[in-house]
């Protein structure tokens, strides 16, 4: 019998839709070894945020309030301190759980399985399957220690649907942080321009250009209309993001955004390794690209070979022909 | 100022597709592949060797130690970080068997009690396990504030303090650390004005990417000192809390690229036989 605690995440007192997946898998764990699960919502604006997280099944949500910005210095004490009962903590494997989990895991004394994929219950061991040499390799892992830390990847565990019913909300008194805390302060969160479009590790279909795009102005006047058409969300190559034409975030790759989507289309992208490990689990593949000798062509169902500067604007009005 | 960069040997990340795993599942082999520099180690490299220079006069404003925990053949990783331009090396003989996050962050705190440094500065990740956890676990173990996947550093404070700014998903994230600290690098750390240390005039613009090693820095490079141990010798708890039970493949993509002619092709076969809409 396993008891998990999810940690969910937070952004400005709502709670982000990666704490889903992270009940997901709490849920397979709970089910699988006949435990409960109860989720943890710490921050600020963690009251409001709790209320939102109580139709999921849980046997209790937690309300830890922490004024200011996100600041692991500040979160870890109290995770840790309720955390300690628990055989399991989950947080999805966004930047924020992968900033947190390990910090918690090392106060606990907890090996932590990060990035997992899945995960297998038999006769109560849990096994985490993850992906390692940027995709390249799945590796089993089994943790050996009495608490595990374990933090799924948003893009191979599906969210969990509200349930019904309605989990008790209890407050929790923040544990204070140690001689860390003092030593760090939160300055700001810089958020990047906020989208329409759908959120790009969450779409059902994902449109990414590349360098070859050229310009700011490419992905704009070029690549945004097919994003639109598809109704979809917008990444784009390490490269297209160093070179300053898209924002960081908008990143697929190994160190970037992993993706999954239905349809993923990749243009101008000749598919380095670091890319495809943040892409090759999507289930259909297009590549829009002038070289069919690239790379992207391992992974691509379909590979338009063609100038994507006259190919993009006749699919985007095919695509939206399509869809009418 | 003082860093300890550690850093981690790795499989050619260019062809991490080429790696392989045993026939009996146990191992993931990596035969034929060259050792590489960890990228983001690499990186945490050149961000050390920016801030402990002034990048006009060439003057040295502080030392600059590597370290890596590994076989005998990581030796060579740490010759490449010597060339590159850092003073001097530790290597912590083990084999790869050994280790995981916890072993590793469990010596690097025995090295960093002993030579305290302000920061220890490493990647985020190693793109063989790409677990990004070592830099978390050690700063937690050391009770030192931790900075991670920096995108940005700038040094306050006459060198003791940082502004990172951190590459989180919906942004930039700055927080402000005092040192010492545990700082790990994102893959942006070596745009060109990524470091700004307070000497290095604020309009130098770095290369794009890690410094190559010149030819004298690899001939300096031979003299530098590395100061071997086993890992016994840090007297540090040695279990590990992890265990991998078998490696596989992904499954490959069936088939390969179905080449289309034109759009009307492509949009045809994904409303027919792809059926994405």
């Amino acid at each position: 019998m396993t008891d998990v605690l999810v940690i969910a995440e937070l952004l400005d007192g709502k709670v982000r839709k990666t704490t889903h997946s992270a009940i997901t898998l709490a849920k397979t764990i709970a089910a699988g070894t006949g435990g409960a699960f109860d989720v943890l919502a710490i921050g600020d604006g963690a009251k409001a945020a709790a209320a939102e997280l109580t139709g999921f099944g849980a046997r209790k949500v937690f309300a830890t309030q922490v004024d200011g910005g996100y600041l692991a210095e500040n979160y870890a004490p109290t995770v840790a301190a309720i955390g300690g009962s628990y055989g399991v903590l989950t947080v999805t494997a966004s930047t924020y759980g992968k900033d947190l989990a390990p910090r918690v895991a090392a106060r606990l004394g907890a090996g932590v399985a990060s990035d997992i994929s899945g995960v297998t219950v038999e006769g109560g061991t849990l096994t985490y399957k993850r992906p390692m040499y940027a995709g390249n390799v799945f590796g089993h892992v089994q943790l050996t220690t009495p608490i595990q830390v374990v933090t799924p990847r948003q893009s191979e565990v599906e969210a969990a649907q509200p349930t019904g019913g309605a989990s008790p909300v209890e407050d929790l008194a923040a544990t204070s942080g140690g001689a860390a805390s003092a030593r760090i302060e939160f300055v700001a969160l810089e958020q990047s321009a906020k989208s329409a479009r759908p959120e790009l590790s969450e779409a059902a279909t994902v449109v990414s250009g590349g360098r070859a795009l050229k310009s700011a102005e490419g992905f704009q006047t070029v690549l945004e209309p097919l994003v639109d058409a598809f109704g979809a969300a917008m990444g784009a190559s390490r490269a297209a993001c160093d070179a300053g034409y898209v924002p960081n975030d908008l990143q697929v790759g190994q160190t970037g955004k992993v993706v999954a989507p239905k349809l993923y289309v990749a243009v101008g992208i000749s598919g380095a390794i670091q890319h495809l490990a943040g892409m090759k689990g999507s289930k259909v593949i297009v590549a829009v690209n002038k070289d069919k000798e690239a790379p992207i062509a391992q992974v691509a169902d379909y590979f338009l070979v063609a100038d994507l500067f006259k190919a993009v604007p006749e699919l985007t009005d095919a695509v939206k022909k399509a869809r009418a | 100022m003082k860093i300890l960069v550690p850093v981690k040997r790795v499989a050619d990340p260019d062809n991490a597709n080429k790696v392989k795993v045993a026939a009996d599942a146990s191992r993931v082999t990596t035969d034929g592949l060259e050792w590489k520099i960890n990228p983001f180690d690499e990186y945490a490299v050149e961000a050390a060797l920016r801030l402990n220079e002034n990048a006009k006069s060439g003057e040295k404003l502080g030392e600059t130690i590597v370290v890596s925990i590994g076989p005998k053949d990581a030796a060579q990783t740490l010759r490449q970080a010597l060339a590159m331009g850092a003073d001097r090396a530790i290597h912590i003989l083990a084999e790869d068997e050994q280790l995981d996050s916890f072993v590793v962050a469990r010596a690097l705190r025995a090295i960093t009690e002993k030579e305290q440094p302000d920061v220890v500065l490493l990647g985020k990740q190693a793109v063989d396990g790409d677990s990004n956890t070592a830099g978390q676990i050690l700063g937690e173990l050391l009770g030192w504030p931790v900075a991670s996947f920096a995108a940005t550093i700038e040094t306050g404070d006459a060198g003791k303090s940082f502004v990172v700014g951190r590459e989180v998903d919906t942004g930039v994230l700055k927080v402000k650390v005092t040192a010492p600290a545990v700082i790990t690098v994102d893959l942006r750390i070596v745009a060109p004005a990524s470091v700004r240390n307070g000497a290095t005039p604020a309009d130098h613009a770095y290369g794009e990417g890690a410094r190559y090693a010149s030819l004298k820095g690899i001939m300096a490079a031979k003299k530098k000192p590395i100061d071997e141990q086993p890992l016994a010798a840090l007297g540090i708890d040695a279990a590990t809390t992890s265990r991998y039970t078998k490696f596989e493949l992904p499954p490959a993509r069936k088939g390969g690229a179905k080449f289309v002619a034109d759009v009307h092709e492509l949009v045809s076969l994904l409303q027919s036989e792809a059926k994405v809409f």
